[in-house]
């Protein structure tokens, strides 16, 4: 039996010991009515021979594809050492660490992780992390309207460069605790946040202001002014960031003249596979100042009976398990495991690996455009500043031109043009350190073929 | 034994209620009530001016492995808060009844006192416990 | 567990001008960034070698309890043992280097996977339709809870603010209801364990949107009224929700669908093996009843023809939306397929059956050695509680005392104090996958610490003694928050 150890003599045995006369018997509490057949829709067992054979097939119809897709999932390289650690028993089959002394290994990469996040956001005090950049968004605004005492209006002001599936995150998960989201427009000529967009909020008390940085068309958002703008209303600053960007970028705890509020991101860039969206991890870090109003698990650092440091939960009467219907949220979780592995990453790059990480990205991503950019067409949408990512345009249809170059093995990009109909035929597209310039000339000459023969 | 000061009024939410000079009232939780939460790691306060009814939730106290509301005796405005405890809540374990206070009312009907318990009754409610 | 001297942190070993060259891509010539936008010191990020960090953090993995070191009979927690294959098959290069945007015409197989998982776990749950989204049992919790709202809504029926939750109820049911706006009852348990069915018939009314429920509960006996209480609940126009936290008790035995429930989350990361990750990853599918199928949150795997494709608002307009930015844990996900496929059709039932009979061997063997079990009329589910009272009162030994010289004998403590009703509990998840010559040690080291209660009571008020760390500081910890590193600090 799979998994399960017991010989038929411990079987036997143990129901002695129970008074049983057989395991059927231990279930005699349950209503006859209620037990249920054989389960005719789960296939018969496979050996781990069998499974394996199956998993191969199917991970082989998926892989292989050069991909030029990046819309909030990033294809870094991640050093061998990073899930070679990760992965170690002592860390995947571990619980939570509530039993602190039994669990000083998770807890101490925790504290490193909050360090680290905190060093790289600029900010001073960071959670264990969530779920992931989206739901982290989320539980953001929620805690800004907590955090925000003076303001009740629950209005948030969200660029509409923000990623739109993050948007529909905090669509479906904040508006029962009294979010109201108020759209605001972005420049078409440099495809950030327009100025005109916030003044038309003024003096209307909004609880929260949110920006991406760089925001969801890899472009720059004058941060500074928005920043200091939202301040000036007497609301409170929601950055959403890549961390990877983070060692080239000024961090947000230095946007405008206090800083953002409330920072939080997916941290899949530090270290996370692409792995069809998920596990990734959220994070999120603030001022000292809310520090009872952040969410989540929090590490913090203590000594024993002995007088010897160590680390342990804290902060936990504001979680679900204690305050429940009181509690800030009923998240549990930390994605323990992807934070373990991003605080290897992190500690693996260092800050001159970070950087060069991110320097190599955008100077790829530059490659990426001008090449794209030199097929007669096809043009660049917006203008101004960006980091790894950036929007062209393109003579034809989107949606045609990606499913033939998937036919081609090359993922072209993030079709822009369902989010944002009014950027015509629009294009997102990313090019991480991982893209040579082989890669680069090989989408090139691939989308100029497909662009040739369609042309008159 | 927990202490209970025979001068004090009680609820059995294990608040206590002195009545000042003035008419106004102070307020705090009970030794019991510190005793059995154990060492308090936060302590929030009502805001100065807020007015709350009578059994309203209105200050919050934590211990390691417990939070628990602290509530109104009865209607009123704030008029004082212990802002001493947001830093240093290890005051309220050290003397409940003194340094400890959490915050001053001012009774909406002084006469609202008159129907809280007193020490003995108190007491006698913490030996059903 | 090795590893007893302090370890660094990273940044203490930390020197500026080191690093691990091999990891990083070397210099770039970036296109020059604003100075108003630009960071103009490095961040505080360790400076090490390769070697440094794979030591640190080998060394601190030692510092941990986990399943493939130690025994861990976590009530509620089901912590049994996570199939190596699982994690191996899930980080093949095709699925861990899929872009979550990758077309259909390239995501076959692992759309596939998923498409084939939602199939297996309605058939093991009893209902009609499976999102595997949300991303952590509470994500599936609010999932659940919102569906149900939207499905009052969508009847025009908006005066059902109200859940019912058992006294007993994991702290997640009440804080969900929260968050989405709702108001929270509690319904009170009776002595042996059931729901007290009076009090839920006063309590249900036109406010009532639905009641939450856990079963077996988390007293570890099985909900034996549970269709009269299906039924109480829908005739007063409520909807029903399962919280699979304890669904390892009954895999293959009994489904939630036919107890009467409309909408159910599963841990995967527990009954599905996928691991806990020091705390998470998760992954808290959902399936629904078929009145909620239109509420589901997206995507959702659906077929057509031999074509696997992504079901969103297009073909759900009435979804409660999208939870996360692509297909929640998709990875997990694959790990509870393989999980899945492995132990097949008769290997489900034997998960419940193998569970059952360690927790009730454990239990009739600790009752046996003088133990109180909290529902000794009971029989045990997949797991059960014993209480210390009698402990407490004559020895002084409490929960946490024998939680902590637990250690000490190499076991990872039970759940304790949970669920809050019953004093100075344990409550006991051995699951299947334990031999039975483990859970007769654990008797032993029960047994021992009792004893050794007798002889030495402040002995055990010191425990544990051979972790890395004695008894820590939580006072402290929270009153005086220390929550990263500061050089010189």
């Amino acid at each position: 039996m799979p998994f399960i150890p017991h010989t038929e003599a411990d079987v036997k045995d143990m129901l002695g010991a129970i008074g049983a006369p057989s395991i059927d018997a231990l279930f005699d509490e349950i209503p006859a009515a209620l037990r249920c057949g054989p389960l005719k829709n789960v296939p018969e067992g496979l050996s781990e021979m069998q499974v394996s054979r199956l998993m191969s097939e199917r991970a082989a119809l998926d892989g292989g594809a050069l991909n030029f897709i990046g819309a909030g999932a990033y294809e870094h390289h991640i050093p061998a050492a990073v899930w070679e650690i990760t992965t170690r028993g002592e860390f995947y089959s571990a619980y939570t660490p509530y039993q602190a002394e039994a669990s000083q290994g998770t807890l101490q990469v925790l504290y490193e992780y909050q360090t680290m996040m905190t060093a790289l956001t600029g900010m001073e005090v960071s959670n264990a992390s969530m779920y992931d950049g989206a739901s982290s968004l989320g539980e953001a605004l929620l805690m800004a309207l907590r955090a925000n005492r003076n303001n009740g209006s629950g209005r948030v002001l969200m660029p509409r460069t923000v990623h739109p599936y993050y948007r529909d995150v905090v669509g479906a998960t904040t508006p029962a605790q009294g979010i109201t989201i108020a759209h605001l427009d972005y420049c078409p000529r440099r495809g950030v946040t327009l100025a005109a967009a916030l003044a038309a909020h003024e003096g209307s008390a909004p609880t929260a202001v949110v920006i991406q940085q760089p925001n969801f068309f890899g472009q720059l958002e004058d941060v500074d002014a928005i920043t200091d703008w939202a301040h000036a209303q007497g609301a409170l600053v929601v950055a959403v960031v890549n961390p990877v960007s983070l060692a080239l970028l000024k961090p947000p705890g230095e946007w405008g003249a206090q800083g953002a509020d409330i920072v939080c991101g997916d941290g899949q860039p530090l270290g996370a596979p692409l792995s069809s969206g998920g596990p990734y991890f959220g994070f999120m870090t603030t001022k000292m100042a809310y520090v009872r109003e952040l969410p989540g698990r929090i590490v913090g650092r203590t000594v024993d009976l002995d007088g010897r440091p160590g680390f342990t939960l804290t902060l936990q009467a504001r979680e679900q398990h204690i305050r429940r219907a009181k509690a800030k949220s009923n998240i549990c979780t930390n994605q323990g495991l992807l934070v373990t592995a991003a605080t290897i990453h992190m500690s693996l790059l260092g800050p001159e690996g970070l950087e060069q990480v991110a320097a190599a990205s955008m100077a790829n991503t530059r490659k990426l455009v001008e090449a794209l950019t030199s097929i007669p067409g096809v043009r660049r949408v917006f203008e101004g500043p960006g980091f790894h990512e950036a929007a062209i345009r393109l003579p034809q249809p989107v949606a045609p031109l990606l499913e033939r170059l998937s036919q081609r093995d090359i993922f072209g990009g993030f079709d822009l043009s369902r989010h944002y109909p009014e950027l015509g035929d629009a294009l997102l597209v990313c090019a991480t350190e991982t893209k040579t310039e082989a890669d680069i000339d090989t989408y090139r000459r691939t989308l100029a073929e497909l662009l040739a023969k369609d042309s008159p | 034994m927990s202490k209970v000061p025979a001068d004090l009024k009680y609820v059995k939410s294990h608040e206590w209620v002195r009545v000042e000079s003035d008419g106004t009232l102070t307020i705090g939780i009970t030794d019991h009530a510190q005793a059995a939460l154990g060492d308090l790691v936060f302590v929030e306060v009502p805001a100065v001016g807020r007015k709350v009814g009578a059994n309203e939730a209105c200050a919050v106290v934590e211990s390691v492995k417990a939070a628990s509301d602290v509530y109104a005796p009865v209607a009123g405005e704030v008029v004082a808060a212990n802002e001493a405890l947001g830093t240093s809540p290890e005051i309220l374990n050290g003397d409940p009844y003194g340094a400890g206070w959490m915050w001053k009312l001012k009774p909406t009907n002084a006469a609202d006192v008159d129907a809280l318990l007193d020490a003995a009754g108190y007491e006698g409610y913490l030996k059903t416990l | 567990m090795k590893a007893e001297m302090t370890e660094k942190l990273i940044f203490e070993i930390s020197r500026p001008g080191r690093a691990a060259h091999a990891q990083a891509p070397g210099a770039a010539d970036a296109p020059a960034i604003p100075d108003a936008l630009r960071r103009k010191t490095r961040p505080g990020l360790p400076e090490v070698s390769e070697l440094q960090a794979v030591r640190h953090f080998t060394r601190l993995s030692q510092k941990n309890f986990s399943i493939d070191t130690h025994f861990y009979p976590l009530g509620s927690c089901t912590m049994k043992y996570n199939p190596r294959a699982c994690n191996r098959l899930a980080m093949l290069p095709g699925f861990v280097g899929r872009h979550p945007l990758a077309p259909e015409s390239h995501s076959q197989g692992f759309l596939a996977c998923l498409y084939e998982l939602q199939e297996i776990l309605k058939d093991v749950t009893g209902m009609a339709g499976v999102s595997l989204t949300p991303m952590a049992g509470a994500q599936g919790e609010f999932a659940g809870v919102a569906m149900i709202q939207a499905y009052h809504r969508a009847r025009d029926d908006h005066a059902r603010k109200q859940i019912l939750v058992p006294d007993a109820a994991h702290g997640t049911n009440p804080a969900t209801a929260a968050m989405l706006g709702c108001t929270v009852r509690e319904i009170p348990t009776n002595a042996d364990g059931d729901v007290d069915v009076d009090a839920l018939k006063a309590a249900v009314g036109p406010q009532t949107a639905g009641i939450m429920l856990t079963n077996p509960s988390t007293f570890g006996v099985f909900e034996r009224r549970i269709k009269e209480i299906a039924g109480i609940v829908h005739e007063a126009g409520g909807l029903l929700y399962y919280d699979g936290a304890n669904l390892n008790a009954i895999l293959g035995k009994v489904r939630p669908g036919d107890m009467g429930f409309d909408v159910i989350h599963m841990n995967l990361h527990k009954t599905f093996s996928t691991p806990h990750g020091g705390g998470g990853p998760g992954a808290g599918a959902v399936g629904v009843s078929e009145r909620l199928k239109p509420f589901m949150p997206i995507p959702v795997v659906g077929r057509r023809g031999a074509d696997y494709r992504w079901l969103d608002e297009r073909d759900l307009p009435q979804t409660i939306g999208r939870l996360s930015a692509w297909m929640g844990n998709a990875g997990v996900l694959l790990r509870a397929y393989v999980y899945a496929r492995m132990l097949g059709r008769e290997g489900m039932h034997r998960v419940g059956e193998f569970a059952t009979l360690n927790a009730n061997y454990l239990a009739a063997r600790l009752a046996a050695n003088g133990f109180e079990l909290a529902f000794p009329r009971r029989r045990a589910s997949h797991e059960f509680i014993i209480t210390l009272k009698r402990e407490k009162q004559q020895l002084g030994l409490t929960a946490t005392d024998v939680a902590k010289r637990l250690l000490d004998y190499g076991f990872h403590a039970p759940t304790i104090y949970f669920p809050l009703t019953v004093p100075e509990c344990l409550l006991i998840e051995p699951t299947e996958t334990e031999d039975r010559e483990t859970l007769d040690a654990f008797v032993d080291a029960l047994v021992a610490i009792r004893e050794e209660a007798k002889q030495d009571i402040a002995k055990l008020k010191g425990a544990p003694y051979t972790m890395p760390v004695r008894r820590l500081d939580d006072v402290r910890a929270a009153r005086q928050l220390d929550l990263r590193y500061q050089p010189g600090a």
